[in-house]
């Protein structure tokens, strides 16, 4: 009994004796003293990075559960990889339940910050910029989580990813809120991915704003419990830089929030404001594709109230100017190109009377240049469906507390 | 000199006691303590893997080994040893894997140069401790008398023996798992039955360090043969040995979907009219993984071909460009319908 007591004392005091910080200083071998600070470091401990730039020529990883990350802000402590020689990111995170906050990365050759299969990992205050603007060699990503399941993204910035600014792809559980995504050419993605909620960003100066993507040929696919409230998507009117091959490299410019495959979308709330080619977009899968597994198209994406303005005034696709013309020099602010798997499951549902556009086009794959443009005319959306447990867990964010 | 071809001759020796009988030698006992407790030995001379480290003469219980088709590393010359502890012996899985018994090591030594110029760059270890394998860099020193712990990697400069000057990246810990993993765990990646020759085979079998020569064995093509033999299987065994260590469900780059594994024969999963997914630049402005008889439209070569971080597939472990590599899977692009 004696030892039985003894043994729960320890435990209870083991946690907090544990865990150590490991504070690291620009300069010298800083690279070397960071990297092997996130190797020894043990579950619950912190690494801390002081205020400054570190130089950085190698990726650095972290693959220890459980430790956190902390700079002494996003302005404050850089990790500088202007000069990488080596890896395909920045920063790469494989184990579970970390944190990583107030810290920048900038100009990684490849992507910024990538977590993969590292669930319940909270992404707080943390910048990642490509300093010269918008350029097809930036890096794809900004802020990577994938095959993950727990994600939180908070008042953190991304700019000048080549793909995606906040991607977050075959993932679950998912929260991404009071961030900003810039000069990207997709500022947030949402991939193959389910439970999501995007909300109180500001998306702006990107080719497309928000994307919520269903692809076939990947081990996680069968996007769909998504939603998207009471962001700021305004002026994403950035030509195109992705490089060509890239999905994202067929979207035009000009695109607010756009939906391609899924299941059950909710758009709500948002301003959606100047992006010229399509406030609003509902498609489904573009490409032919051999996946007896993928579902091509769009579900019960929910187009509710936004505060967005009348529409269109410069489309970034071929015969733009021609259907400018038809429609009165703006095309409405819903853009859908007509397809749906069946009469029982609508792509899209929307507030009677709400202007739109459909491409009417009869069959998935189909060629733009078939299109038969003409007004919008969906069914009307009826109640919200259970939202419960979508979003990150709770744990996530009382880990900002 | 004379030091030296004595050296050689007990280098021979060595070997040929280590290939037939691993217990009659004398040579230094590896310490098996070392091997498996936890933490992170600062030296490798600590291990006592070898009898002579700069020669690399391997210790008792210390055997070497080949592959038919090499993972390349910048043309780095790669020493590999498995090291079994007394009385324990491999066994053969139903899958052809080598199952390796705990306090098991497996050593890879990365040379540059030919002959008197040759110097030790790293030598990686595999420590199969109680609670899973362990991966371990160890850097050596100028002198070339012993190498040291090097947890968070390290670059040196040297020239390839394409005679390219490079910086060479020695991975860190962590990247060493960036290959040697699967579902989360760091697992052997290269003595694979397939990969191996039936002679060393049939020797480990004969020795009773291998239980039995397990079905499929040896039957990855020799990649000594590259230049002039078939390319369909060189190009898979390349492929399979330098790119599906991360590219396979469970692997480092799963997301990706494609699968480059020997035993893959989906040609969506191996590339084949595969569109990119988070390739960014990587892409090359190409649409899909494996255009057939057009490589150079195939994002697959592309990345292979690129020294360009952000590009450069693999990612890590390359600074340069295997030409002879590419050359394989060109032909193999090329030929395909």
């Amino acid at each position: 009994m004696k030892r039985l007591i003894m043994a729960a004392a320890l435990l209870a005091s083991a946690a907090p004796l544990a865990a150590e910080i490991h504070t690291i200083a620009p300069g010298e071998g800083a690279a070397e003293r960071l990297q092997e600070a996130l190797i020894l470091a043990a579950p619950g401990d912190e690494v801390v990075l002081e205020a400054g730039r570190f130089v950085l020529t190698d990726g650095l990883s972290l693959d220890v559960d459980g430790v956190t990350v902390r700079g002494a802000g996003p302005a404050l402590s850089i990790l500088d990889f202007t000069a990488q020689a080596g890896a395909g990111e920045g920063l790469l995170v494989t184990s579970d339940n970390v944190t990583l906050r107030d810290f920048a990365v900038e100009n990684p050759k490849g992507d910024g910050i990538k977590s993969k299969g590292a669930d319940n990992t909270v992404y707080h205050r943390i910048r990642v910029t490509w300093t010269g603007g918008p350029k097809a060699e930036n890096g794809a990503y900004g802020i990577y989580p994938v095959e993950s399941t727990g994600v939180l993204v908070s008042h953190s910035e991304v700019s000048g990813a080549s793909d995606a600014g906040i991607y977050v792809g075959q993932s679950s559980k998912i929260t991404v809120r009071n961030s900003i995504a810039t000069d990207n050419v997709a500022g947030i993605e949402i991939e193959n991915s389910r439970d999501a909620i995007v909300t109180q960003n500001y998306v702006t100066r990107n080719t497309g704003g928000i994307l919520v993507f269903d692809l076939p040929g990947l081990p996680v696919m069968g996007g769909g419990n998504v939603l998207i409230t009471n962001n700021l998507v305004a002026g994403n009117n950035t030509p195109n830089f992705a490089p060509p091959g890239n999905i994202v490299a067929g979207v035009p410019r000009g695109t607010g929030i756009m939906v391609m495959a899924n299941e059950q979308v909710w758009i709500e709330d948002n301003v959606v404001q100047d992006n010229p080619t399509a406030p609003f977009m509902v498609v489904a899968y573009t490409q032919a594709f051999d996946d007896a597994r993928y579902n091509p198209f769009a579900r019960e994406v929910v187009i509710a109230n936004n505060v967005v303005d009348a529409g269109a005034t410069d489309p970034d696709f071929p015969g733009g100017a021609m259907l400018l013309a038809a429609f009165g020099g703006t095309l409405p602010p819903i853009m859908w190109d007509g397809l749906q798997q069946d009469a029982d499951t609508p792509a899209l549902l929307t507030i009677p009377g709400n202007p739109g556009w459909s491409l009417n086009l009869s069959r998935q794959g189909q060629s733009l240049a078939e299109a038969q443009p003409g007004p919008l005319d969906v069914p009307a959306y009826g109640q919200p469906w259970a939202m419960d447990g979508i979003g990150a867990p709770a744990e996530l964010e009382a880990r900002l507390k | 000199m004379r030091r030296g071809l004595g050296l050689l001759a007990v280098a021979c020796a060595t070997l040929g006691a280590a290939l037939t009988h691993a217990g009659v030698t004398q040579a230094p006992a590896v310490n098996d303590a070392v091997i498996l407790e936890d933490g992170f030995p600062r030296t490798l001379s600590e291990y006592g893997f070898f009898a002579d480290g700069a020669q690399q003469m391997p210790g008792a219980g210390v055997t070497p080994y080949a592959l038919n088709t090499p993972l390349w590393s910048d043309g780095a010359d790669k020493l590999r040893f498995i090291y079994l502890p007394e009385g324990t012996q491999l066994v053969a899985d139903a899958d052809g894997l080598l199952q390796f018994p705990v306090g098991a090591a497996i050593i890879k030594t990365f040379a540059f140069g030919e002959g008197k110029a040759r110097r030790l760059i790293e030598t990686r270890l595999l420590l199969h401790r109680k609670d899973g394998w362990t991966a371990l860099p160890y850097r050596w020193n100028a002198e070339q008398t012993e190498a040291t712990l090097a947890l968070a990697g390290g670059r040196i400069d040297l020239t390839t023996p394409a005679g390219e000057a490079i910086s060479y990246a020695i991975p860190n810990k962590n990247q060493c798992k960036a290959c040697h993993s699967k579902d989360g765990e760091v697992i052997p990646i290269g003595p694979k039955a397939r990969n191996l020759s039936a002679e060393w085979l049939g020797q480990m079998a004969k020795r009773g360090v291998l239980d039995t020569v397990p079905a499929g064995a040896d039957s990855l093509p020799d990649w000594r043969n590259h230049a002039s033999g078939p390319a369909a299987p060189l190009a898979r065994a390349y492929l399979d040995v330098n790119c599906a260590h991360c590219h396979q469900p469970g692997g480092g780059a799963s997301n990706s979907g494609l699968d480059l594994r020997w035993e893959q024969d989906d040609p969506h999963a191996i590339g084949i009219m595969k569109r990119p997914v988070a390739a960014g630049r990587g892409a090359g402005g190409h649409e899909f993984s494996i255009l057939p008889g057009a490589p150079d439209q195939s994002i697959l070569l592309y990345r292979m071909d690129s020294a360009e971080p952000g590009i450069a597939m693999p990612e890590i472990g390359k600074s340069s460009v295997d030409r002879e590599g590419g050359a394989v899977v060109r032909r193999w692009i090329l030929e395909m319908q």
